[in-house]
């Protein structure tokens, strides 16, 4: 039971085995029983997602079963939820109820989802390892001693315990891809403009993406199937977007004339050898399903991690300076005249890292300074983008490691935020080019999980999942479970 | 050396749409505070702006109308500043890449006219209103406004004094309204200008300017220009240099005023605005939206002189607002026998009243059939046009029609001759010196007896008549 999928869960509840309520009741449990170690949820009421539970019970006696009907799914915090509040891990946002839900929620709930609650992130989405959470760092149930990932590492950590069988994540440079792999479970980024980004808190709009977290790579595609498609609230939804048959495309296949790219950018001198060699190991194993391996080269790779600390700070700024005390959310006490006001609200409600980013954006958009950086920034993002489209006359897809290293220890990078960057060098660069991408595991590490990560050409969500399909149906890294939460542990 | 005068301006124009910019809440100007919001114009989190079709329609047909190019794809920025009244922390407007460019406007100048340039204009959305005053040193701020579309319509600094200012803006606000673009309400902030002023000696480089702000009328626009042009002028010759800044207009001392010290200057890091793609709209839109121009008020001044046979002054003055134009061609289609008389009663008796009333034309009591009818009565000698003036203040009074007043009144016109001999007669006797002397030539005591029959039918004697019947009755 912990471990299931939403597949399994699916079929049992489909077949009447099992209730909505006592899927419910026993994720709740597991929650309560290992959410003090993991700290992997924020907000839970679990009155009122029992209610949710009876519910859908009550409507699969009436009607036919909706595409997620009972399933239990957690989201980040940072989707707002007219149900509890939603504080994006801030303390600016402390008791910060929206009057209304992301459409994501809406969809969830449309196709009949239980929602379970909030997951802990990075503050606002800046971070790489679930460390700036005003709510305290969540821990990879792999080695608790040990990041999640970030920022979605409550919606990693959760899934990879086994707490819960999917839940949401939002993905600006990494955020879903990166937890994912070092938590050990299935995660994708669709294409820029699949999925709406109305009422999920924006980081950086051009970048953000909002995807699922799973235990396998159907179960992506079930999720994604319902929140996917144009919402005519967000203008930056894509109206015409190619269909996907979700999941059609992950009937398992071989490979069989699959031209898979290997970037020599991403194989490279100072990332971890183990997670090298898991991924090497990896792309043996799809040639030998009949793949090519390709070496291919995106010759703009190293300027990527720079690019984006222009480019998504510099949105920041702006999409943070709603945060100011006069509407909602945190407020100094007894503020002296306007200006202090701001500036204390914002120096209370704001954590280390989210200021670090406001300030830098504010600079790369200063008045002397745009254009050798903002602009420069935007210019290099053309220069990736093009790298991709180039590299897709040659392949089919593309396979790099998710994440140079595995998950590091918590606090051994706080202090250093620039090696802290470098946790998202190889998933950074397709949120530059609105590519589609999807981490699956693919092996360990010294006991921590290791991922792959697949990048497909914009609205060709179907060839990550069918390769991953593939790879999925070959190997068993993602059945794997942490010992320590009830698991079989890392060995086969 | 004399100094010349050069002054560019901004305007900001409230859009009449029905909803906001980029949400669809009303726009509707006076209710209750912050009763006109949602999320999205709240900036609350997570929301996204979706850009009001209609705001851009409008901007383009404004864009049109000044003969400027039209851009088939233009794009959004974000202006970041922090104040309370800006919900979002950043307003969404268009720097590089404007919907409008390279317009013009001619204003009459001498015998001739002048041409201003028009730059450009950009959409953006306007901020909420903070209100300091009255409120016991709190602050309120009301976000209705927030979000409601506006155009800033940046001229050349093709200006050369104030009148020339005033008359482009007059120009301009006429324009908007034909256009049916913004309410254009001064008093209301529909219609804002900010005034770019410097001096300089004719050929020589411009001046360091002043931005003045803060001028809710023509003619404190034209007081804050003259008086700035003065500060300046003195200050130059008085050894002083201009500083680039924002001055606010006193309208209570008539003066303008440093509204921000450098330390304070804003850097409004503008960016591409994420949210949005940029604005494409095709030639084809472009192309419907200028099939569906109105006519512009100097065509219509010159219709109205041609097919109406006004006077430049009369085609003019009924020209100053669509609305009144409609009026006086509904008045001359219900009085076709002589538009210049509907021209003279429209402009001359019924606006004169209206304005008394503060009522506008489109609040007039008196329907233009309405109108029409009492000229009727005029042409057919039921009424004097003297008495058609009372009749008028009894209709605006009242409502009644015109055929009602005058048989309520009882004024129709006396055109009955025995009738008016025995007046004459009544008259004759009772002045018996007056007459002595007019037959004794003082032929200047006519108009005298004239008066006294008129008194004596209280104006309703037909007055060829009287003439008629005096110039028999007083040799007799």
């Amino acid at each position: 039971m912990p471990f299931s999928t939403l597949s399994d869960m699916k079929s049992r509840l489909d077949t009447g085995e099992i209730s909505a309520r006592e899927i419910t009741q026993n994720v709740l449990e597991r929650i309560d029983t290992h959410n003090g170690t993991l700290n992997a949820f924020v907000h839970i009421d679990p009155a009122q997602v029992l209610a949710q539970a009876d519910a859908s019970d009550a409507f699969r006696t009436k009607h036919d079963a909706r595409p997620l009907e009972g399933l239990p799914i957690a989201v980040k915090d940072i989707f707002c939820t007219q149900d509890g509040p939603t504080t994006c891990c801030s303390n600016i946002l402390k008791g910060f109820h929206a009057p209304y839900d992301a459409h994501v929620i809406t969809q969830l709930k449309k196709a009949g989802a239980v929602l379970l609650g909030k997951t802990n992130m990075d503050e606002f989405a800046m971070g790489s390892s679930t460390e700036t959470s005003a709510y305290g760092p969540c821990r990879n149930p792999w080695n608790t001693d040990c990041i999640p990932g970030g920022s979605s590492g409550g919606s990693a950590s959760a899934v990879a315990a086994g707490l819960v069988p999917a839940a949401l994540g939002t993905d600006t440079g990494g955020s879903i891809r990166q937890p994912a792999a070092v938590c050990g479970i299935t995660g994708l980024k669709p294409t820029y403009g699949r999925v709406s980004r109305r009422g999920i808190i924006a980081f950086a709009s051009s970048l953000d993406q909002a995807g699922p977290m799973t235990r396998t790579v159907r179960d992506t595609a079930m999720i994604t199937a319902v929140i996917s498609g144009h919402d005519s609230g967000d203008a930056t939804s894509v109206a015409d977007a190619p269909v996907v048959d979700w999941l059609g495309a992950c009937n398992p296949a071989d490979m069989k004339g699959m031209k898979i790219g290997k970037p020599r950018e991403y194989f490279v001198d100072g990332m971890d050898a183990d997670v090298r060699e898991a991924v090497e190991t990896a792309l043996k194993q799809c040639e030998n399903m009949g793949a090519e391996i390709v070496d291919i080269s995106l010759p703009h790779t190293e300027y990527a991690v720079a690019t984006y600390y222009v480019i998504a700070p510099s949105e920041a700024s702006a999409n943070l300076a709603r945060y100011d005390g006069v509407r909602f959310g945190h407020r100094c006490k007894n503020p002296e005249d306007l200006l202090d006001m701001y500036t204390r609200s914002r120096d209370e409600g704001f954590g280390a890292e989210v200021k670090r980013r406001i300030l830098t954006g504010a600079f790369a958009l200063s008045s002397g300074y745009y254009d050798a950086y903002y602009k420069k920034a935007q210019q290099v993002r053309t220069l990736i983008r093009q790298d991709f489209l180039d590299a897709f006359k040659q392949v089919d897809v593309i396979a790099t490691p998710t994440s140079p290293v595995p998950a590091f220890r918590i606090g051994e990078k706080t202090d250093d935020p620039l090696t802290m960057y470098l946790s998202d060098i190889f998933t950074i660069a397709l949120n530059l080019a609105g590519l589609p991408g999807l981490s699956q595991p693919c092996g360990f590490a010294g006991g921590l999980p290791v991922g792959l990560q697949w990048i497909a050409p914009a609205w060709r969500e179907d060839i990550l999942l069918s390769a991953a399909s593939a790879y999925e149906a070959a190997t068993d890294w993602h059945a794997r479970t942490p010992a320590d939460f009830d698991g079989q542990g890392d060995a086969a | 050396m004399s100094w010349e005068v050069v002054i560019g301006l901004e305007v900001h124009v409230q859009m009449n749409t029905a909803t906001k910019a980029f949400c669809g809440c009303s726009t509707e100007f006076g209710a209750e505070p912050n009763t006109q919001t949602c999320p999205v114009c709240l900036g609350m989190p997570g929301q996204l702006p979706i850009l009001n079709i209609e705001a851009v329609q409008k901007a383009v047909l404004t864009g049109l109308a000044i003969h400027a190019t039209i851009n088939l794809e233009s794009k959004f920025d974000r202006k970041n500043y922090f104040y309370p009244d800006l919900p979002k922390g950043y307003q969404i407007t268009q720097l590089p890449v404007p919907i409008v460019e390279h317009g013009y406007l001619d204003i009459p100048s001498g015998d001739g006219e002048k041409r201003l340039g028009i730059t450009r204009i950009h959409m953006e959305d306007d901020a909420g209103k903070s209100m300091h005053e009255g409120l016991d040193g709190i602050s309120h701020i009301d976000l209705n406004r927030a979000g409601v579309p506006l155009m800033e319509i940046v001229s050349e600094p093709d200006m050369r004094s104030a009148d020339e200012a005033i008359a482009y803006l007059k120009q301009l606000h006429q324009l908007v309204l034909f256009l049916d673009v913004s309410d254009a309400n001064m008093e209301k902030g529909q219609f804002r200008c900010d005034a770019n002023v410097s001096v300089h000696h004719p050929g020589t480089p411009f001046g360091t300017r002043a931005e003045l702000k803060n001028m809710n009328s023509f003619r404190f626009i034209k007081q804050a220009i003259d008086y700035e042009v003065g500060r300046q002028i003195e200050l130059i010759e008085d050894g002083g240099k201009v500083a680039l800044e924002s001055r606010l207009f006193d309208s209570a001392k008539g003066e303008t005023r440093s509204m921000r010290s450098k330390e304070e200057a804003n850097d409004y890091r503008y960016f591409p605005e994420p949210d949005l793609p940029p604005l494409r709209i095709s030639q084809e839109e472009v192309n419907a939206i200028k099939a569906g121009m109105p006519e512009l008020p100097g065509q219509l001044r010159k219709r109205f002189e041609t097919e109406y046979g006004l006077s430049v002054y009369d085609a003019d003055v009924l020209t100053q607002t669509r609305e009144l134009a409609a009026w006086y061609e509904s008045l001359a289609a219900a009085h076709p026998a002589d538009p210049k008389r509907c021209a003279n009663w429209l402009a001359n008796e019924l606006l004169g009243r209206l304005n008394e009333a503060d009522c506008g034309i489109t609040d007039s009591p008196v329907s233009p059939e309405s109108l029409a009818s009492l000229l009727d009565r005029i042409a057919d000698n039921t009424i004097s046009g003297k008495i058609a003036k009372d009749v008028l203040d009894t209709m605006l009074e009242t409502g009644h029609d015109t055929d009602t007043v005058i048989e309520e009144k009882g004024l129709k016109q006396v055109s009955d001759t025995g009738v008016i001999d025995a007046m004459i007669q009544q008259v004759l006797e009772a002045n018996p010196d007056q007459l002595a002397a007019f037959r004794g030539g003082k032929d200047k005591l006519f108009g005298f007896f004239v008066g006294q029959v008129m008194k004596v039918s209280r104006g309703k004697a037909n007055p060829g008549l009287v003439n008629q019947r005096l110039k028999v009755l007083l040799k007799s």
